[in-house]
């Protein structure tokens, strides 16, 4: 699973990156997380809003830090 | 309501004297405390509905759709304002508004009102001066998104935006966004991040209410009115230009342009300072300047901060 947060450096991006990092530790799960900062790479995936979150290419959230339990749902876990 | 428990709070339990400086600065800070909070959760809350009812991809189609016929900066400028700003999220809007086939005016429409009337800034002005007030702040700061958007539009500065967006925006995006629960299921989520932004931002209230309620309390009634405010006719370029760098303690700020209104600085002046702190945002250009050429840059500000300026002297004048 190929999982990438994209933003540049918001609280509310951190904010992500870390809870999808704990998800990952915490299941277990296969997987790496990628933070992509540069702004064409995130225009590439049509999100409007920063944080975004990206699993295997699929753009699942936009615009916020869903919480803990939220993510488990998205990644599977 | 919770005034008569301020009251009751202050003045009965703690047994402080309403004349004393003590007592008016510590009544001040509890009531605002109360009644700002509680109106920072209810905006909060509301905005968050209104969000996942119609998140920003919906928006951009529909001002793209050619429906609105000549509305489309006012539309754009309008819900700049119900959609709650971040500065990192300026690009992907503006490139996603250019994807969706926006004219750039129609965008900068929405880029002007974005940060300069959103979610905190309206329940802090509800709490702090009223309704009165907030529907002039709000009023105002979307007809100032609509006017400059058009005016910037029909200057022909298409050409001084970078590039690459450009090139990017040659895809064409239309697409709906992540895919979305219905509204009931998202309750939960709306709720606790409307508890985060609160949370967040609580500590630079608090302080600014603190501030606020010691000049509530010490500094005489009419005080800046003999000192500053009547004397100095270039008070509102300096509050605008003073504003600037603010733009991290923007809710902490307002408290304290409250208190100074109290004490007799003009509305208008502080409505520009207020303009200023939010909607000239150096975050928000440091992020633009990857987009917009200098230029188009300077010109995007200058136009802002001058229309600002023109709106605080406005106020002085009407209000």
């Amino acid at each position: 699973m190929n999982i990438e947060v994209l933003g540049t450096g918001c609280s509310s991006c951190q904010t992500l990156e870390t809870r999808v990092q704990r998800v990952v530790e915490d299941a277990d799960l296969d997987g790496t997380v990628e933070k992509v900062e540069d702004m064409q790479e995130i225009m590439k995936y049509g999100v409007m809003s920063t944080p975004a979150l990206v699993v295997d290419g699929e753009v699942k959230s936009s615009g916020r830090a869903p919480s803990v339990q939220e993510l488990k749902d998205l990644l599977g876990a | 309501m919770i005034e008569s428990l301020a009251d009751w709070l202050i003045y009965g339990i703690a047994g402080l004297s309403e004349t004393t400086h003590w007592g008016k600065a510590v009544h001040f800070f509890v009531y605002e405390t109360v009644k700002i909070g509680l109106l920072l959760l209810i905006v909060t809350h509301l905005m968050g509905a209104i969000n996942a009812v119609l998140p920003i991809e919906r928006v951009r189609e529909w001002i793209a759709s050619g429906r609105l016929r000549g509305a489309e900066h006012l539309a754009a400028s309008f819900f700049g304002a119900v959609t709650p700003f971040c500065s990192c999220s300026s690009i992907p809007l503006f490139i996603g508004f250019l994807q969706g086939g926006i004219p750039l005016g129609v965008t900068l429409s929405f880029l002007i009102t974005s940060p300069l009337v959103n979610e905190v800034a309206l329940a802090l002005f509800i709490g702090l001066f009223g309704w009165k007030v907030t529907l002039i702040y709000a009023g105002s700061g979307i007809l100032l998104g609509t006017v400059l958007g058009w005016g910037l539009g029909r200057a022909g500065l298409g050409r001084y935006v970078e590039d690459w967006v450009w090139e990017i925006a040659q895809d064409r995006a239309d697409g709906d966004g992540p895919e979305r629960k219905p509204l009931r299921e998202q309750l939960p989520a709306i709720s606790r991040e409307a508890m985060e932004i609160v949370t967040g931002i609580a500590p630079y209230v608090l302080a600014g209410l603190a501030v606020g309620a010691g000049i509530h309390g010490y500094v005489p009634t009419g005080f800046f009115q003999e000192y500053l405010a009547g004397g100095n006719p270039f008070a509102v370029p300096l509050s605008v230009v003073l504003a600037i760098p603010m733009y991290a303690n923007a809710s902490g700020i307002l408290p304290v342009v409250q208190a100074l209104v109290a004490k007799g600085i003009p509305l208008g002046t502080a409505i520009a300072f207020m303009m200023g702190v939010v909607g000239l945002s150096l975050p928000e250009a440091m992020m633009l300047k990857k987009v917009m050429q200098p230029r188009l840059l300077a010109t995007f500000f200058g136009t802002v901060g001058v229309s600002i300026v023109a709106l605080g002297y406005l106020f002085n004048a009407v209000l």
